[in-house]
């Protein structure tokens, strides 16, 4: 990894984060509503493989969203205006934290139904061979989702087509408040792979060098005609499913040791222990995160609320 | 003009707008070889190719979704489900993803695809291959519901649908495949959507039918006839947009309204008719909205039985009369 890369992803997971930490504070302060589902912890995942990806590449993403618009290139104070129903938002309000979408990016959109974007990735992917382009996709989604049909629907459809398609899966650990363990039948996701003749390896979800070996196997493959690849990304949420979750399913002490294991400072002590990057660097990278993010929250706080009159525009395109 | 089948019409269709557009592909079951079970894809695969015709696994859910994120994609998907019935299994991505991105997404996205393929009675497939599913997709906002009743609606109609930047539900019957009717040569031949049609003028009753019941509103109209009862008969070609004002000026003229369809009549696409009419014209009204549809129960198989079900002609006709008081 290049160092220019390596500090881009190192800026993406402070940036992800000050954007997750300053949504919380926003809602315990009651300045947004609705779901706010948190990437705490699992940074160094969206940061890494979007670190591969130009902005002609698609992803699609999950209700646990954010991380994935900002690190596919969505600036932090129009995804703030949107988790805050601005119309200076990405979806001019209309879809709030689960639903953030940049087509200008390469973005097809967050989906809240669980499991529901990753066909509609597999459509991008199938747009893009059938157009002749040297592109391919990546369909976020989590160990919840793995269990669902649509998902094994996909995983076959993508290899019987070669498809240039990444399955990736964020496995961090429970689907609300059920472990994996109690919902998926086998340990490691990427067992699955097989079943649908592609490779699966499960890699640290914690561990930028990790997933960023795996996904130049898998973007290798996927440009090469040679179709999807399978990747689970074993990570961990530190904070509830939502604001407001209980927590009642898990114990405080196994969220410090998650903690203990942040993808931030592991990837900040590999930067440093490497030699890429002086302590000085990394301290004006996270310094400029949290001033662009002050400054997004201004932008989001003191954007206009979309205009009510205008709310059956864009029902259907007109033309 | 030539004299085509409606499947015929459907087919070369495709294939026009297959020359007329690198973009649009279609992919279904038994598509390729077999060019669907109803023949609507024959021959599609030899002038265009496995990659523009694709045959799919039997997955309904995520190939009508890989049809939603090519469509995003910039691609123009038409995507065949072998009965409409099979809707159901692809609800999410119809519903929760095709209907729901351009809004969802601030406008910026556009999902030009087309999911068609047949429906109804008329070849004993029972409860999960002869419903007719129209009506609930009229419920949902951000799709397009097109219902073609003959060869030349139906190329004209899917020619706007394909061309559509929306997401287009296009229902066919299967009972109306080898019916046959002149269709324009012109690969420029277009049906707006959006446009009621006067199937027959009438003024003392009108009927609003789609899809197979309008030749049995028509039937129902000429036995009327007979009898001194002059019928209008309506067919609104797309549920979604709705052409309203065509059937409530029609209504201002006969003072009576009566919808039928094959659809299941409690919540039909009737019921929606009738009430929209009801409100817009209340005081011409000179008997109240008849509604017929199939009775709310599973389309059974047995040929008796499934006429049971179904309004029959002289149920029109009994109801138009029942209209006029007679």
């Amino acid at each position: 990894m290049d160092r220019e890369r390596a500090l881009h992803i190192y800026a993406t997971m402070n940036r992800i984060r000050k954007f997750e930490e300053k949504a919380v504070q926003l809602f315990e302060a009651n300045k947004l509503r609705g779901s706010v589902h948190l990437y705490i912890g699992e940074e160094a995942i969206a940061a890494t493989v979007c670190s591969q990806m130009t902005d002609q590449d698609y992803i699609t993403s999950t209700h646990r969203g954010h991380g994935h618009a900002i690190a596919k290139g969505a600036t932090l104070d129009r995804a703030l205006a949107e988790l805050m129903g601005k119309a200076t938002g990405y979806c001019k309000g209309r879809g709030g934290s689960m639903h953030i979408a940049d087509l200008e990016k390469g973005n097809l959109g967050a989906n809240a139904i669980v499991g529901g974007g990753v066909p509609i990735a597999v459509g991008g992917a199938l747009a893009q061979k059938m157009k002749g382009e040297k592109q391919f996709t990546v369909s976020f989604f989590g160990d919840g989702a793995s269990n669902q049909g649509t998902v094994h629907e996909s995983m076959n459809l993508a290899s019987l087509w070669k498809l240039p398609i990444i399955f990736i899966c964020e496995n961090n650990g429970f689907g609300i408040s059920v472990p994996t363990w109690q919902s998926t039948s086998v340990k490691d996701v990427s067992v699955r792979a097989a079943g649908y003749n592609m490779p699966g390896e499960t890699v640290d979800g914690n561990d930028v060098m990790a997933i960023d070996a795996a996904v130049e196997r898998a973007k290798t493959r996927a440009l090469n005609g040679e179709g999807p690849s399978f990747i689970e990304c074993k990570t961990y949420r530190w904070k509830g499913h939502w604001t407001g979750d209980p927590e009642t399913y898990r114990t405080r002490e196994e969220v410090a040791s998650w903690m203990e294991r942040c993808p931030i400072k592991a990837f900040r002590a590999y930067l440093l222990k490497n030699g890429i990057a002086q302590e000085k660097e990394l301290d004006d990278i996270e310094n400029a995160a949290t001033a662009e993010m002050e400054a997004a929250t201004e932008f989001a706080l003191n954007s206009p609320e979309p205009d009510p009159a205008q709310v059956m525009d864009d029902v259907f395109f007109v033309g | 003009m030539s004299i085509k089948t409606y499947a015929v019409a459907i087919r070369d269709t495709i294939a026009q707008e297959m020359r007329h557009d690198d973009k649009v592909f279609i992919m279904g079951e038994d598509i390729e070889v077999l060019g669907g079970i109803f023949g609507c894809t024959r021959d599609l695969a030899k002038e265009f190719g496995t990659e523009r015709v694709r045959n799919t696994p039997i997955t309904e859910a995520t190939f009508v979704g890989a049809g939603v994120g090519a469509a995003t994609a910039g691609m123009r998907p038409i995507v065949e489900l072998m009965y409409m019935d099979f809707t159901y299994v692809a609800m999410d991505q119809i519903l929760n993803q095709a209907a729901k991105i351009r809004y969802m997404f601030g406008g910026k996205a556009k999902v030009p695809l087309v999911i068609r393929g047949q429906q109804g009675i008329g070849r004993g497939n029972a409860g999960q291959h002869s419903q007719s599913v129209e009506s609930l997709f009229m419920h949902i906002p951000g799709i397009k519901v097109a219902c073609p009743s003959t060869p030349a609606e139906a190329a004209g109609l899917l020619r706007t649908a394909i061309r559509d930047d929306n997401p287009v539900l296009f229902f066919e019957h299967k009972a109306l495949y080898s019916t046959k009717g002149e269709v324009p040569d012109d690969p420029e031949f277009a049906i707006p959507f959006g446009k009621a049609v006067i199937k027959k003028e009438g003024k003392d009753v009108t009927i609003v039918a789609n899809l197979l019941y309008v030749s049995k509103a028509l039937e129902a109209a000429a036995i009327l006839e007979k009898e001194g009862i002059s019928a209008e008969v309506i067919d609104p070609l797309t549920l979604v947009p709705l052409d309203i004002d065509t059937i409530v000026k029609s209504v201002q003229k006969t003072g009576r309204l009566i919808t039928v369809h094959e659809a299941h009549r409690e919540g039909g696409w009737g019921a929606e008719i009738a009430a929209q009419v009801t409100e817009k014209a209340f005081r011409y009204l000179d008997s109240p909205p008849i509604r017929l549809g199939a009775k709310q129960c599973t389309l059974p198989f047995n040929l008796g039985l499934e006429n049971a079900v179904v309004p029959q002609v002289d149920q029109i006709v009994q109801a138009a009369k029942q209209s006029l008081y007679r």
